[in-house]
């Protein structure tokens, strides 16, 4: 029954979180802690906390925990499951269809107006992480606040990508070392 | 039968791969994704990429799953679509799993936690750079309106906070309109 429980919660947070990231947030609390009671307000904090730390999408991470306390390694299993159900469903669906009328006039002239705001969009969560990484939050902007080694790497790993045309995930690992140092050495 | 099978083991393992190293959500990823798809192995075209991405956001559910799906099923149908799938979501279960043992531990690491700021500034650099691209691709076209959009777009996005989801649905309504216009222009 429990498993039951887990799969039906994670399959509405699924189906019902657009927009991705931030956007399920809500959702999950809302079924994990006031609906279900599964974990504390600051359990589900502390959720939050690892899930940013961690790769992997929130509502994945979610499941797996939540599923794990719960009902051990198969409760996982549940929720995550009825979690990536209705994307499976829905996008393969849509990318059928897609792949099947993309030529047609009018979804290439539908779709030419959307991707310069997909690129927009990107450039958006870009903004946010790098408020996030260089003054802890989007709302505490100022000077003295600036965390000025985590601007030098930034800049430091753009030369690197676009000069140096280095491997993305290897300059990320890069930067996190060279945090590391600056943090050990006292900066 | 052979080609089938070495695109299937090589979306495994890219997704495997992009899935246990990104850190910072489903952008992140897709754009890893263009990367490795579209500029290594020219499996996937550029504008249809961001096609493959936009269905990917505008889909409900986490974005780094859907495009993983939309990516598996166009380049080997659904059994493409399932082992993408697979390959996305075995990092972040396992890494939670092994986390949720002894969380407290983990985020109170002072190496981890430096650690993990490091890579955010890393994370924002690999976005900065595909954005400069994608977005110098977009004001070479010459048209205005999709400068315009795009920089509308940002707007309500990044200084609004508007959802991605009403953002995708008035871009599509402007294109349909857009479309419309032109055709009917065609035909006068």
């Amino acid at each position: 029954m429990t498993y039951l429980e887990l799969f039906i919660s994670f399959f509405k947070i699924g189906l019902f979180s657009f927009g991705g990231g931030y956007a399920a947030m809500p959702l999950i609390q809302d079924q994990v802690v006031t609906a279900h009671q599964w974990l504390s307000m600051p359990e589900f904090t502390d959720l939050v906390t690892i899930s940013q730390m961690t790769p992997g999408p929130i509502a994945i991470n979610s499941a797996t925990f939540v599923g794990i306390k719960i009902a051990g390694i198969p409760g996982a299993l549940a929720a995550t499951l009825g979690c990536i159900l209705p994307s499976c469903v829905i996008v393969m669906l849509i990318a059928k269809l897609y792949l099947k009328y993309r030529n047609m006039d009018l979804l290439q002239g539908v779709l030419g107006s959307l991707r310069p705001a997909v690129v927009a969009m990107i450039a958006s969560a870009g903004v946010s992480i790098l408020f996030t990484a260089f003054w802890g939050s989007m709302e505490q902007l100022s000077l003295s606040g600036t965390d000025w080694g985590l601007v030098f790497i930034f800049v430091v790993c753009v030369v690197f990508l676009k000069k140096g045309r280095m491997n993305p995930v290897l300059v990320m690992v890069l930067a996190g070392v060279a945090k590391t140092g600056l943090a050990l050495a006292g900066f | 039968m052979q080609k089938k099978k070495k695109v299937l083991l090589q979306l495994f393992l890219s997704t495997l791969y992009l899935s246990t190293f990104t850190f910072g959500g489903g952008y992140v990823i897709v754009t890893l994704m263009k990367k490795k798809f579209v500029d290594e192995h020219h499996w996937i075209e550029e504008e249809e990429m961001l096609d493959l991405i936009a269905i990917a956001q505008s889909s409900p559910g986490a974005i780094a799953v859907n495009g993983a799906i939309v990516v598996g099923y166009k380049l080997a149908g659904v059994p493409g679509a399932l082992i993408s799938i697979l390959g996305t979501i075995i990092p972040p279960f396992v890494i939670i799993s092994l986390v949720s043992v002894f969380y407290s531990a983990f985020r109170d690491n002072f190496i981890v936690s430096q650690l993990l700021e490091g890579m955010q500034a890393g994370v924002a650099a690999v976005i900065a750079a595909v954005v400069y691209e994608m977005g110098a691709g977009v004001v070479q076209g010459k048209s205005m309106i999709s400068v315009l959009i795009m920089a509308g777009a940002f707007a309500a996005s990044c200084v609004f906070g508007v959802n991605a989801v009403h953002i995708v649905i008035v871009c599509l309504l402007i294109g349909a309109v857009r479309t419309l216009i032109g055709e009917r222009r065609k035909a006068a």
